[in-house]
């Protein structure tokens, strides 16, 4: 048994210790949130929060995250409230959307290192998360405006 | 798939049929229940509609949602006509029934970029007629006349009496349809043109969005499979010992198109496929290699193929010409490689199936899998989530990925969930089809085209298709297949050359092809556009006056290319180093044009901006062609810089996104996007903004580096040097 800490809640599950995060938490946790595009961190579909960091969950497995902190989608926050899911939502940033929880949840840290992204900041942080239907335009000026929002929220 | 099977078929005339006789029908006994219960075979009320007693507007969609846009843009069309509380509608896709039907194709189908036009009446009438009902019920309810109640926000309401939706449904349901249904004027609309915010972005922005591969159940397994390497081969023998040993993995079942290996999850499934030994017996497709094909389309292009269209005598006329140009173009196979890989569930009870996947013509895919199991259409159920992306790939008229899943359901007697990888996907089918152009064009004395000589070579999509969906093309009636000529043989180009000639060779090839976003344009445009941009350097003329000069006669063309020219600011004010090329194309009915600017840097095109103008007529939901035009744009821009499938010894050479790029956010340009403001016939938007953006990327880099790339994808131009 493998025990980590999934969006505040502890987890006890048996797997492999090579089985990747993905899997454990779309298989085994059903949470089906964290996405499956390519299984070789090509794609950025699977992106995760491991204690913080920015990680693709389908190379990552699940014995690097044993006892350890885990962020999907579902938990970055508990009423869709948080800044990039309401910029997203302004700018209506989702066409088919099966990327988008991992676009989020790489632009969310980048958003927690660099508060104030550059369009330069933003392609560097992102450049690692596909979007086949093309939403980058989108993505820029909602990570943007994510910002502003996220400034208003830490001055109020 | 696209406008031209709607013509050939003839099926527009079947839209009235379809369209008349339209009952909404209330489902007030409870929540949930639809016409999923009827049987297929009857022909089903229209429903599209269900008032429920909480006041939910339940809106089911006849398409379905890909991320074009429809979840948002079918209850637009409602809501005008019903005056329902937005915040009240809930969206459904529909099972695959009949009545839900295309108004211009005798199938449930979602592509062509016909789900806006094709359903801007159906749907207001089905609110409209919804609304006359309600009134009639709510103004016998509260004793006064239907003249003097007055609709909003999902409530009728006389003087100071009002009843909502919901409390009326079941009363509505029982009045007799009415026989006409007026729908409103165009000055009286409050949702069409305006902009709401889409429907599905919060579930899209939460992780709460279902997709296929979400389908998740208890006792449900997954299937992964070890296919075929070459298309058409066959499992030999295989050994699933080692297979069977992994945890977690509980059977191995062969199908038709290799093993598939069923395990407790994904992970067990693909470690129990690595596991196999299979032996493959590759058969006829082990000859097919790329440089091969190249040679072989290359002679076959020399030789003038099936007639697509003729003026004139094009042969005559070049001998005559003042000048010659000529040209081959050279396009690759092409894998749509949307983001969710292929999948599919199903659950076999008895002589009951029920299926989960995200597919563009559920119908077909519930026949194919009631073929399989001997069973009734009605017996199988078929659930349709949010498609992962489809671009034409969840659209096949032989089912592949169903039936596979359904296959290995029948054969393992499991609940599986069938999940291809990114690997299966690319390698496992379905391109858009190779394809060599020859052309050869006179030039009059004043440098205007006298006489065009065009020749295609390319797989026929309809061959295969037209084998499920019955009628022409793919050379089986000797009618050139539209979906390899389109955006050739309808050119307003060729409409002003005195004599021209389109001929195409549609060569059998055991590699399966199929209807890529926008389809027979995604080559066509190409060597059209950069054909006309090079005649336009031969006569020393500048490209757009040249194109402006050819589409005398095209208002719609040349109101999208002077509308993207003048916003781009044509060849005025360029920074130092920067280049434009220019392109318009009309697909799926409506009209495109894009100016791409780029630099040089380091060797290598970069492309800074992309102005785009279409004419789609009437912009139901405007963002969301604006959200079209830049997902085309940027699907343009990967398919022209990178994509390329290649064959050697019949596998497909490509596995995942490391060798068939697609752009990324720091490749992507400045997209400005301008809807001509346009009352002419509607359009689609899926597909049409795609055709432009490679030939005007070519023709910027011609301006660029005097180099004309006749062969895609161009980073291959680059990549050497």
């Amino acid at each position: 048994m493998i025990t980590l800490n999934v969006n505040n809640s502890a987890h006890q599950v048996s797997a492999e210790p090579d089985m990747p995060l993905l899997w454990v938490l779309r298989d085994l946790l059903n949470l089906t949130g964290t996405k499956f595009g390519c299984g070789v961190a090509q794609c950025g579909a699977c992106t995760v929060h491991l204690n913080g960091e920015a990680v693709r969950s389908c190379i990552t497995p699940v014995s690097r995250a044993e006892n350890q902190q885990v962020v999907t989608i579902e938990g970055l926050s508990k009423d869709t409230t948080h800044p990039l899911q309401q910029a997203w939502m302004a700018h209506d940033v989702p066409q088919c959307g099966y990327c988008q929880s991992g676009q989020i949840m790489s632009a969310a840290v980048l958003l927690r290192q660099n508060p104030d992204p550059t369009d330069e900041d933003i392609d560097l942080a992102m450049s690692g998360n596909i979007c086949r239907c093309g939403t980058y335009p989108r993505i820029r000026k909602a990570i943007k405006d994510a910002a502003k929002i996220q400034k208003q929220k830490s001055n109020a | 798939m696209t406008q031209n099977l709607v013509s050939r078929r003839n099926f527009l005339k079947n839209a009235a049929i379809l369209s008349s006789g339209l009952i909404v029908p209330f489902t007030a006994l409870k929540a949930g229940k639809r016409v999923q219960d009827d049987p297929f075979t009857s022909f089903a009320p229209n429903a599209f509609l269900n008032i429920k007693p909480d006041n939910t507007i339940e809106i089911i969609l006849a398409h379905v949602e890909m991320g074009q846009g429809v979840w948002t843009t079918l209850p637009m069309l409602v809501a005008e006509e019903l005056d329902c509380d937005w915040k009240d509608i809930a969206v459904a896709h529909c099972p695959p029934n009949p009545a839900y039907n295309h108004t211009a194709m005798p199938l449930i189908i979602t592509g062509g970029s016909t789900s806006t036009w094709s359903e801007f009446e159906r749907y207001r009438k089905a609110g409209a007629t919804a609304r006359i009902l309600l009134t009639q019920a709510a103004a016998a309810k509260m004793g006064v006349s239907v003249a003097s109640c007055k609709t909003e926000n999902s409530c009728v309401i006389s003087g100071d009496k009002k009843l909502s939706y919901g409390e009326v449904a079941a009363a509505a349901a029982q009045l007799p349809a009415p026989k006409e249904v007026p729908l409103r004027a165009p000055n009286q609309w409050k949702y069409i043109g305006k902009g709401v915010k889409r429907l599905d972005t919060t579930a899209k922005v939460n992780g709460s969005a279902k997709f296929g591969l979400d389908v998740q159940y208890p006792g449900m397994l997954t299937a992964v499979v070890a296919h075929v390497p070459v298309f058409e081969g066959k499992v030999k023998s295989f050994d699933a010992s080692k297979a069977l040993k992994v945890p977690g993995v509980r059977k191995v079942v062969q199908v038709p198109r290799g093993v598939a290996v069923i395990a407790d999850h994904f992970w067990a499934a693909k470690k129990g496929r690595d596991a196999l030994v299979v032996t493959w017996d590759r058969g006829m497709g082990a000859s097919l290699s790329t440089p091969d094909q190249t040679q072989r389309y290359r002679q076959q292009a020399l030789k003038d193929g099936l007639q697509a269209a003729k003026k004139g005598d094009a042969k005559a006329s070049l001998a005559k010409a003042a000048q010659t140009v000529e040209a081959e173009f050279v396009f690759p196979y092409l894998a749509h490689a949307p983001m969710e890989p292929m999948n599919c569930t199903v659950r076999i009870t008895g002589n009951k199936c029920e299926i989960w996947t995200g597919t563009q013509m559920p119908a077909l895919d519930q026949a194919a899998a009631a073929k399989i199991l001997g069973f009734k259409r009605e017996d199988v159920t078929l659930n349709t989530p949010f498609l992962g992306g489809a671009f034409g790939r969840r659209a096949t008229p032989d089912s592949d990925f169903v039936s596979e899943a359904v296959e290995i359901a029948k054969a393992s007697k499991e609940f599986i969930k069938l999940v291809w990888t990114r690997e299966d996907d690319m390698k496992g089918g379905y391109y858009r089809p190779f394809f060599i152009h020859k052309i050869k064009v006179g030039l009059g004395s004043d440098g205007m085209p006298v006489a065009w000589h065009h020749n295609l070579v390319g797989q026929s999509i309809m061959e295969r298709a037209s084998k499920i969906f019955g009628g022409g093309g793919g050379g089986q009636e000797k009618k050139a297949d539209d979906t390899s000529v389109e955006g050739v043989n309808n050119s307003p180009y060729l409409t002003n050359i005195p004599d021209h000639f389109v001929g195409l060779h549609s060569p059998k090839e055991v590699m399966p092809v199929l209807w890529y976003r926008s389809v027979g344009n995604t080559h066509t445009a190409y060597a059209m556009e950069v054909m006309i941009d090079a005649l336009a350097h031969t006569a020393k003329q500048d490209p757009l006056e040249y194109r402006r000069k050819l589409l005398k006669g095209h208002p719609r063309h040349l109101a999208a290319l002077n509308l993207a020219a003048e916003k781009a600011g044509w060849k005025k004010n360029l920074a130092p180093g920067h280049f434009q090329g220019i392109a318009v194309h009309e697909a799926f009915k409506s009209y495109v044009a894009q100016v791409v600017e780029i630099s040089m840097v380091e060797g290598k095109p970069k492309v800074h901006k992309v102005t785009c103008a279409i004419d789609c007529g009437l912009a139901v939901n405007p963002d969301g062609v604006v959200a079209q035009m830049e997902s085309g744009i940027v699907w343009g821009l990967t398919m022209a810089l990178y994509s390329e499938v290649t064959l050697a010894k019949g596998e497909v050479q490509q596995n995942n996104f490391y060798d068939y790029p697609v752009l990324r956010i720091h490749e992507t340009p400045v997209i400005d996007v301008h809807i001509a403001d346009s009352r002419e016939e509607m359009g689609g938007a899926g597909e049409p903004c795609v055709p432009p953006t490679a030939p005007a990327l070519a023709n910027a880099i011609f301006e660029a580096t005097g180099k004309r790339i006749y062969q895609l994808p161009i980073m291959h131009h680059f990549n050497k040097a």
